[in-house]
């Protein structure tokens, strides 16, 4: 449902993201690792056509996201990196607009508001202005919105930052769960969750995808058998690179 | 068709609500009209005019809304850029040109509303005198264009940066180019030295060219032209301004 073709992003003269190529099938998630600066936010802002890109395509349920970007974004929930909302806005407010941006009204809107806030464990903080909320909450508030319109495709940039051990754990099992019948893409820096809840990983570092696989296969390339020793040998942290 | 509506209407909505959550809408609505009602009774003149019209009240707004305007407008896109809810908003199934224009209708809906609660002046004038209501209306019609071409250029200033101080400042230079360029005792000076056909022609891009006609109870095509395409020119290139900035 998503294709990725050869996509490249330059900022200047730095190359984000340089000629990556996957692809994620209905029923899948996909776990996106990486090194602070890799390229993974960037990718992700060019699938969801907030970022144009440099070269290659994108399309989402067969459509191409720059021939037809509104389609496109109908069919995606997106959760942005820094978990952004309206900060003078309540919950529900917040909520209330995200639904009316995606075209939903009247009782339609009353059941999916219903639905993201059991999902998001917002109950209690409905009414609370946004900026009054915790970190955690605010995240999920921010979740809320990207799941409201039950979208075929969802991209979740670290979607479990800032959570308790708990609202990980649950955030998890919604991702690996919604995963049966959506195409999710989502990004962390913590390893155990590719095991908890992906089907496939890609590693991707310095705009390149170095690894992409099962996280089984990915655990077995490493002597040790532990997928954070795999992500070490393959990706190059800051201080090598820059003696490089 | 109606589905873009609806949408132009929802954000719209929201960013007039914010107005209202946030205390900006209060203060703006007591100093605009505070300081409204000082112009107008003391340097106004309003008393001493010896005639019941709104001259006093109207010919200092272009001077009041130089910086009250671009106030009101100042957050539009650098507090969403400061948010990053831009990145939330232009991955919802909108069009930026929806964004921009739900945006600003949202506003200049604000500002005359703003402008409408000056209605005591106008009660005071026909209580103590009988003035052309006909003039008065369509100096609010003219207000509200002025407010319109200076809220779309504080729209593009707001866009161009996150820093809401900054984007103020440009669009109080900008509206202020445009008044002097037809402010008459900045023109007669410079008639002296340039041609005049020079000056007139230039004066015809002022704000207060147009605005003036509407002043006088003349309702000009060309005068609603000038406003309304002012309107347009900044709005789109808000628009280019917001591309750019995502292409990075
Ligand atoms: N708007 C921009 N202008 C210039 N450079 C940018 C911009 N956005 C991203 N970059 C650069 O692109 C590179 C990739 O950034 P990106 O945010 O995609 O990394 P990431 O993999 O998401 O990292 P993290 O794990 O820290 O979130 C970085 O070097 C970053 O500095
Ligand atoms: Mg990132």
């Amino acid at each position: 449902m998503i294709k990725v073709e050869n996509l490249s992003k330059s900022f200047g003269s730095k190359r984000a993201v340089d000629g990556v190529s996957f692809e994620v099938g209905k029923g899948e998630v996909l776990g996106f690792l990486g090194p602070n600066g890799a390229g993974k936010s960037t990718t992700m802002r060019m699938i969801t056509g907030f970022v144009p890109p440099s070269a290659g395509s994108v399309s989402v349920c067969g459509l191409d996201v720059q021939e037809n970007p509104i389609e496109v974004k109908r069919r995606i929930g997106y959760l942005p990196e820094a978990a952004p909302s309206y900060t003078e806005m309540s919950v529900l407010s917040f909520l209330k607009f995200a639904a009316e941006m995606r075209g939903l009204r009247g009782e339609g809107r009353r059941s999916a508001i219903r639905r993201v806030v059991e999902l998001c464990h917002l109950e209690n903080v409905l009414g609370q202005a946004i900026d009054t909320l915790s970190k955690g909450f605010r995240h999920r508030t921010c979740l809320a919105q990207a799941l409201i319109h039950d979208p075929e495709v969802l991209i979740l940039d670290e979607p479990t930052d800032g959570l308790d051990p708990n609202q990980k754990h649950e955030v998890r099992t919604l991702i690996r769960e919604m995963g049966e019948n959506k195409a999710i893409i989502f990004s962390t820096h913590i390893l155990e969750e590719v095991e908890a809840a992906c089907t496939r990983a890609i590693i991707i570092d310095r705009g390149r995808i170095v690894a992409n696989g099962t996280p089984q296969e990915l655990k077995a390339r490493a002597a040790t058998g532990k997928l954070e020793d795999f992500f070490r040998s393959i990706t190059r942290s800051d201080t090598v690179a820059e003696a490089a | 068709m109606r589905a873009s509506w609806a949408v132009i209407r929802t954000i719209a909505k929201r960013e007039l609500a914010a107005y209202f959550e946030s205390p900006v809408a209060y203060v703006f609505l007591v100093i605009f009209l505070l300081l409204s009602g000082f112009f107008t009774f003391t340097f106004g003149g309003f008393f001493e005019r010896g005639e019941a019209s709104l001259a006093a009240f109207f010919n200092w707004l272009p001077w009041l809304f130089l910086f009250l305007v671009p106030a009101a407008g100042m957050r539009l896109w650098s507090e969403e850029r400061r948010l990053g809810t831009i990145e939330l908003l232009l991955t919802m199934p909108v069009a930026a040109w929806q964004a921009i224009v739900g945006k600003f209708l949202a506003s200049w809906l604000f500002l005359v509303v703003a402008l409408a609660l000056s209605f005591p002046i106008v009660a005071t004038a026909n209580w103590l005198g009988d003035p052309d209501n006909g003039v008065i209306a369509s100096g609010y019609v003219g207000a509200a264009l002025l407010a319109g071409a200076y809220l779309a250029i504080s729209c593009l200033t707001s866009a161009l940066t996150r820093n809401q101080v900054i984007a103020f400042i440009l669009a109080v230079v900008l509206c202020l180019a445009l008044i002097l360029v037809g402010f008459s005792p900045l023109t007669d000076l410079l008639a002296r030295w340039a041609s005049p056909w020079l000056v007139e022609a230039v004066s015809k891009f002022s704000v207060l060219t147009h605005y003036d006609g509407f002043q006088k109870g003349v309702l000009d095509s060309r005068d609603l032209l000038y406003f309304l395409s002012v309107m347009a020119y900044a709005l789109f290139a808000t628009g280019v301004v917001i591309r750019n900035h995502r292409t990075g």
